[in-house]
């Protein structure tokens, strides 16, 4: 029932006494720890922290840490948290949801969100697969990818969710992965402390459903080679020898080797950037199935946000009307008197 | 102005029914809305029926396209927007057509013969011109010529000759506003205030209202002017009031009276929307509303809201509760209050949007998966729905439970002289939240127990997030019956079962009795008795005035509460020889009579988007008798 941990900057403060059920070796494990590692650096109350999921292996996230929380219905996490964070501007609040739950049932409420700019933090758990029920190709997963309700393929494109995200007008676009902690604390930090709606992808490796999927990005020896570092304000460079680099062409982004180009011509890296075709042509990088994946933080950039522009709303009715009055609002139409 | 020509008689009725009719674009429902309130000032009893097509602009001219408005007046106590209407206000073709066959043998037809061209007349289907052909020989027909007459009075404005006529209906309302002796000024003012925007438009509605006015006075083509006095009522301060504005500004009470900010998550959909629009109007009462992507994040945000502390509402109609299913179970099985207010249309699917059914009951009662009671209420007049409004939240608030508030089109839509509340005199509905552990883990600490129920009431504690050291998680899986961590266990899951069904049932303890309406004359229990919920208590009460004069002995029990049933409501059903249930639906709540109480209580049903007439329910009340 309590969490008798009493030291925040322990990881054990931020532990519920649940015992956690995913599978051995799932991916969502780093990801819980990075969160509750985060949390030993961060200066916030337990008590004023809300994880919200939906329905699926990632769902069960909120179980695990020791703050307010919510295992809601499929799809509905960011809806729910919207309502949250509109009636409580004061708290922190995390969505957590698997490629399923937030692209498939729910797509439409992270859109909204991400639009709305309302005050939470996504993570997108991608493991490009339905783990929960079994294993059945989700809204990520491959065209051809063979599963037990696609024996002869899936004929389904994916969704990139990065181009979702960029769509949808999303203030905060980033992406990470589970094997590498350091960089998802990193990347959570950002999120956290960004004012608005926070989007973060990561890559989740489902050991049992979709085992590897992302090995040939994130394995170690393929890391050079396959991931891109992007820093804001720098030019976008990879490759063991750090040789090969970034352009636009067309629109487009393109890898290139270094020596064949001006190096003023290589992409620079811009979060900020009003226009958010630069994240967009990042984001479809990969897509070709042969160029390496960025990560990190795609975007960044400020927005008038949500809960706190309805809350003065709230404070300009109250200037210009005063106070609610009830008996004053009950004879606000016509009245009369019977004697 | 208010004087009255030689030529005309000044005759004192004691009622009135008259229904305002033309095409959508004609401002039917503005023109009956008007009439309606200044009948209101004027200390008259009043019950008023909007009827207009789904459509916001059917094609001009057609049967499609008409929209009507039913105003019902009186110099005493009435409780339905009339039967019949003596009067019938027909500004084209279409409207005459389509409305006609509702007009009482007599009645008056005032007709806009400006409209009565070919085109239109084919448009209606007329193959005849009505006005000619005899078919309006069974009433008093006045033709005039509206739209000349409002263009005529508009010549010295700087209006164009296309908006002038648009002023048309204002010159209705000004001749009906003579007819009835209704007082002038206030509808002058409201001309002023509602059409701030554009002095041309003041302009030309006054001079409309001003020449339908005059023509009334002058043209000698009336020969009486009727007097409607005022009807006796209770002493106090009153205005006129529609069920949708009565459940929002209910919700800002509740508000109030649970001492918690409002939240109302919502998604336009007709009857529902003006909900939404009134509540948005009054942030300053601190309320936010929240207009969502779709009806589940209506619902959703809403939950989202409760678990954060607010009084938390979504509005919707029968559509919208079948998307929000899902998360009313949600609500239901994390024990956090939430109202949902299921404004009743014609269905399924998306049916007659505009027109009113009470068929959302079943639904309310069994449209989740699983075991999954929720107590239900539901408001009966326009007024009621703010006593309602209030009524679902208290339940919501202290039990912790999902409430459905049932209304419908009719209520909705529909007004009524509300004697105000004394604001003052309006319940407590506050609630505390817990702030302290409730319990000790197995090491000894205090702990919170999520699930630790009230011994009374049986609802679980409310911490909310911002509360130290009662952190917990809640959610959709079943929950332990004390810690509330999931729990697969099977017996914990039967108990947490009956105790869902229990809490709810036991709210019986704490809503007032059922209470039996008794002739006057009646020593015990009548042998018919008429059980009703919601909307239909105004014809149940005009039916049962009506047989009970002609000698009937009946009783009659309104429902608030239809889930759980007051605790008495089994007596008063006892010992009946007939028991009839009007709905206007196919007979749910009367299912649920039988299922419960095992009687023999009759279905009368009614599924035309209308409500009942008082003579149809005598009719079928007086046939089931004899049967
Ligand atoms: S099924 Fe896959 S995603 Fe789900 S817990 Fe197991 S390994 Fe993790």
């Amino acid at each position: 029932m309590t969490d008798i941990q009493l030291d925040p900057s322990k990881r054990g403060y931020w532990t519920s006494n649940q015992e956690v059920r995913w599978c051995p070796g799932c991916g969502d494990y780093g990801i819980l720890a990075a969160m509750q590692f985060l949390y030993t650096e961060l200066d916030v109350d337990r008590e004023n922290t809300v994880f919200i999921s939906g329905i699926g292996c990632a769902a069960r996230f909120p179980y695990y840490m020791s703050t307010y929380g919510l295992h809601t219905i499929h799809g509905r996490a960011p809806a729910i948290a919207t309502g949250l964070a509109v009636a409580r501007p004061d708290l922190d609040i995390w969505v957590i949801g698997g490629d399923g739950d937030m692209l498939s049932i729910g797509g439409n409420h992270l859109i909204h969100a991400l639009r709305r700019n309302v005050n939470v933090k996504i993570l997108l758990f991608n493991n490009q697969i339905y783990g929960l029920t079994k294993g059945q190709y989700s809204p990520t997963s491959e065209v051809g990818k063979i599963t037990k309700t696609s024996p002869m393929g899936s004929l389904d494109t994916p969704f990139n969710p990065i181009s979702v995200a960029v769509g949808a007008g999303a203030s905060f676009i980033a992406r990470t992965h589970d094997m590498d902690r350091k960089h998802m604390i990193e990347v959570f930090k950002r999120a956290h402390a960004h004012k608005g709606s926070s989007f973060v992808e990561i890559f989740q490796n489902c050991n049992v459903f979709n085992d590897g999927a992302f090995d040939s990005i994130v394995k170690r020896d393929a890391r050079a080679e396959m991931m891109i570092d992007l820093v804001h304000g720098e030019p976008i460079r990879f490759g063991a020898d750090n040789d090969k680099g970034v352009v636009l062409d067309k629109g487009a982004a393109k890898v290139v080797k270094v020596a064949d180009v001006d190096e003023s011509d290589l992409l620079v890296h811009d979060e900020r950037a009003d226009s958010p075709t630069h994240a967009f042509a990042l984001g479809l990088l990969a897509d070709d199935n042969q160029s390496p994946t960025p990560f990190g933080v795609f975007r960044d950039t400020t927005r008038p946000e949500y809960a706190e522009a309805a809350t003065s709303q709230l404070l300009a009715a109250n200037e210009a009307d005063g106070p609610g009055d009830l008996g004053a609002l009950l004879r606000s139409g016509a009245t009369w008197n019977v004697e | 102005m208010t004087n009255t020509a030689d030529h005309i008689d000044l005759t004192t009725i004691d009622q009135v029914v008259i229904r305002f009719a033309g095409d959508s674009g004609d401002g039917m429902q503005l023109t009956g809305d008007r009439f309606t309130s200044a009948s209101a000032l004027a200390g008259n009893d009043l019950a008023t029926l909007p009827d207009f097509p789904a459509e916001i602009r059917a094609p001009q001219g057609t049967l499609a396209g008409v929209s009507a408005f039913q105003v019902h007046i009186s110099d005493h106590d009435i409780h339905t927007p009339g039967d019949a209407p003596d009067v019938l206000v027909a500004m084209n073709p279409a409207a005459l057509r389509s409305e006609l066959e509702r007009l009482r043998s007599g009645g008056m037809v005032i007709l806009n013969e400006d409209a009565f061209d070919e085109r239109n007349l084919t448009k209606a289907g007329f193959t005849a011109d009505p006005r000619s052909d005899g078919s309006l020989d069974d009433y008093v027909v006045h033709q005039v010529p509206m739209t000349k007459l409002t263009v005529d009075a508009t010549s010295d404005l700087d209006v164009k000759k296309r908006d002038a006529e648009r002023s048309k209906n204002f010159f209705a309302l000004g001749l009906i506003s003579w007819m009835y002796s209704r007082p002038t000024d206030p509808t002058l003012d409201w001309i002023k205030t509602k059409f701030a925007k554009s002095e041309a438009v003041i302009a030309s509605n006054t001079a409309a209202f001003h020449a339908g006015h005059a023509f009334g006075e002058t043209a000698e083509m009336f020969a009486s002017q009727f007097k409607v006095a005022a009807a006796p009522q209770r002493p106090g301060e009153y205005t006129n009031i529609t069920g949708n504005v009565a459940t929002a500004w209910g919700m800002i009470a509740a508000g109030q009276l649970a001492k918690l900010p409002v939240f109302l998550g919502s998604y336009p959909i007709t009857p529902a929307s003006d909900i939404l629009h009134e509540l948005s109007r009054h942030k300053n009462f601190g309320v936010r509303t929240f207009q969502a992507e779709d009806e589940i994040a209506g619902v959703g945000a809403a939950l989202g809201a409760s678990f954060g502390g607010n009084l938390a509402y979504t509005t919707t109609s029968g559509p919208g509760v079948a998307l929000k299913g899902e998360t009313i179970g949600l609500a239901l099985s994390m024990e956090l209050p939430l109202v949902i207010i299921d404004v009743q249309r014609g269905g399924p699917s998306t049916g007659l949007p505009t027109k009113t059914e009470a068929s959302d009951l079943m639904m309310a009662m069994y449209g989740r998966h699983g075991e999954a009671p929720m107590p239900i209420v539901a408001a009966s007049t326009p007024a009621d729905c703010f006593d309602a409004v209030i009524e679902a939240s208290r339940l919501a608030l202290k039990y912790r439970t999902p409430v459905m508030l049932l209304t419908d089109g009719y209520l909705a839509n529909g007004a009524e002289p509300w004697l105000l509340p004394d604001v003052e005199s309006l319940p407590d509905i506050s609630v505390p939240f817990t702030t302290e552990p409730n319990a000790v883990d197995d090491e000894g600490e205090p702990a919170f127990a999520a699930y630790l129920r009230d011994e009374e009431t049986l609802a679980r504690p409310w911490a909310i997030p911002g509360t130290p050291g009662l952190e917990h998680r809640l959610g959709g899986l079943e929950k332990d019956a004390v810690t509330g961590n999931v729990s697969y266990d099977a017996t914990n899951h039967s108990v947490m079962t009956d105790v869902r069904q229990a809490k709810v049932d036991g709210i019986a303890n704490d809503i007032p009795e059922a209470v039996v309406d008794r002739s006057a004359d009646s020593a015990g229990d009548a042998p018919i008795l008429i059980v009703g919920w919601g909307s239909t208590r105004g014809s149940i009460t005009s039916a049962v005035e009506r047989l009970r004069s002609a000698g009937h002995h009946i009783d009659t029990v309104h429902l608030t509460h239809v889930n759980p049933f007051p605790k008495n409501l089994g007596e008063v059903l006892a010992g009946r020889e007939h028991i009839f249930v009007p709905e206007l639906n196919k007979g749910q709540l009367v299912r649920l009579l039988r299922a419960e109480y095992l009687v023999d209580a009759k279905p009368i049903s009614k599924v035309m988007g209308l409500p009942f007439t008082a003579a149809e329910l005598v009719d079928h009340i007086t046939e089931g008798i004899n049967r």
